[in-house]
């Protein structure tokens, strides 16, 4: 560059992950997917500091339980479910993709151009359509046991 | 892409301003302008510069999708401004930004610094057992057609650099080596004349590597290729494991050298047909 004058730093940053925009379905599950994993590393987090609160002794204990037992909670708690289900599904798809199933063979690129995104589409169709069966049965076992 | 008229109309081109000798931050303008039957983005921004602003500015230079140059964000996508017409775009306005995820250096021009240190990062070049004979080669390497489509897909890229634009994974690691290096590195790994995996790990193998890329597909969906940059990192991250766990590439599977004698009595025997104009 001749110019002296600074670039404009042009990086989308957290925007360029959490706006998917125009682009294809798979784009949608990389954000669930970071999502996800990020809420449930927090979850870890507090489970731990919950748990520890047992040392506190049972009054202690049995309060925080109580708190837990309250409708909020147990959304929260149906949310986590939800996260973790489609984590580990999409999971397994994408330990699959990295271990080259489902994506087909390299081949010359002729128009209109085939990718391995398309393939494996019916791949991700079932994947999520079995991480939704889940999450409905986990519900309906959760809020009508 | 949903409405494919081709009827000739006036368009709104908001356009993205940046000079960095007068703006600390860009600005937004707006052109109107008579688009006709299969006019490109391009072209449409080389008659606002002839006609409207003639201080706008972009780079490009083949016209026809194979330099790689006018890569720009139209519509919100990356693509190359030479292959995308006006019309198909199906909207009343365009947007013309340029290339995300690169610093800009001004209006629609981007910094493709990155992506070229990026891709001279891997070695994306054949690295043989006997460099003596890379530098003074006696014979030409064998390699079979199926040898060649392991890695033929990959060799198309055009170093536009679109698929660093789109990939949301580049948004915000900067130091992530990206779709183009990592689908080269494969490209020149599975290569049946290259043994080069060893000097490239270094490079490849890290934290910025390939387990970065949770197949988003950005990258594939943006390549004016058809390159598929993200299925050379999955294809790579797959060998990455096999040359971990000893199922990688043998020494006897690299390809073989036939003598340059050899190469001259194999072309004579496939020599061309007697000519028949001009005896």
């Amino acid at each position: 560059m001749n110019s002296n004058k600074p670039a404009y730093n042009n990086r989308l940053g957290i925007k360029g992950w959490v706006y998917a925009g125009k682009y294809t379905f798979e784009r949608y599950l990389y954000l669930g997917h970071r999502l996800t994993g990020m809420g449930l590393i927090a979850y870890m987090l507090l489970h731990i500091i919950e748990t520890a609160n047992r040392m506190r002794g049972v009054v202690a204990w049995e309060g925080l339980m109580g708190l837990f037992a309250l409708p909020l909670f147990k959304m929260i708690e149906y949310a986590l479910f939800a996260a973790a289900v489609f984590h580990a599904l999409n999971g397994v798809r994408l330990l699959m993709t990295e271990l080259g199933f489902f994506l087909g063979r390299p081949k010359e690129p002729v128009y209109p151009y085939s990718s391995s995104i398309k393939r494996h589409r019916p791949l991700t169709y079932i994947i999520m359509a079995l991480a939704a069966l889940i999450i409905i049965l986990g519900g309906s076992s959760l809020f009508f046991p | 892409m949903s409405d494919k008229t081709t009827t000739p109309r006036e368009i709104t081109f908001r356009v993205r301003r940046f000079d960095p000798d007068v703006d600390t931050a860009p600005h937004w303008s707006e052109y109107r302008q008579h688009v006709h039957d299969g006019m490109t983005v391009l072209e449409a921004l080389h008659q606002l510069k002839a006609e409207q602003e003639p201080t706008l500015s972009w780079r490009s230079s083949c016209r026809m999708g194979v330099c790689g140059s006018c890569g720009m964000f139209v519509n919100d996508l990356p693509q190359l401004a030479c292959q995308t017409q006006v019309l198909h775009l199906g909207t009343d306005v365009v947007t013309i930004a340029p290339l995300p995820n690169y610093d800009n250096v001004k209006d629609l021009v981007p910094d493709l610094t990155p992506l070229i240190e990026k891709h001279a990062a891997v070695k994306p070049y054949i690295i043989y057992l006997d460099q003596i004979e890379i530098d003074s080669p006696t014979g030409e390497f064998l390699q079979t057609p199926d040898q060649r489509e392991e890695f033929s897909q990959f060799t198309h890229c055009i170093k536009c650099g679109l698929c660093l634009a789109a990939c949301p994974t580049v948004a915000t690691d900067p130091l992530f080596l990206g779709p183009q290096a990592l689908a080269q590195a494969y490209r020149y790994t599975a290569d049946n004349r290259d043994c080069g995996m060893k000097e490239r790990i270094s490079a490849i193998d890290i934290f910025h590597g390939p387990y970065q890329c949770h197949l988003a597909g950005a990258c594939s969906q943006a390549c004016p290729k058809g390159v598929d940059p993200a299925f050379g990192i999955q294809l790579l991250k797959r060998k990455l494991v096999l040359d971990s766990i000893g199922f990688g590439k043998k020494k006897s599977s690299v390809a073989k050298i036939m003598p340059l004698a050899d190469v001259v009595k194999a072309i004579e025997e496939f020599a061309p047909p007697p000519r028949t104009v001009g005896k």
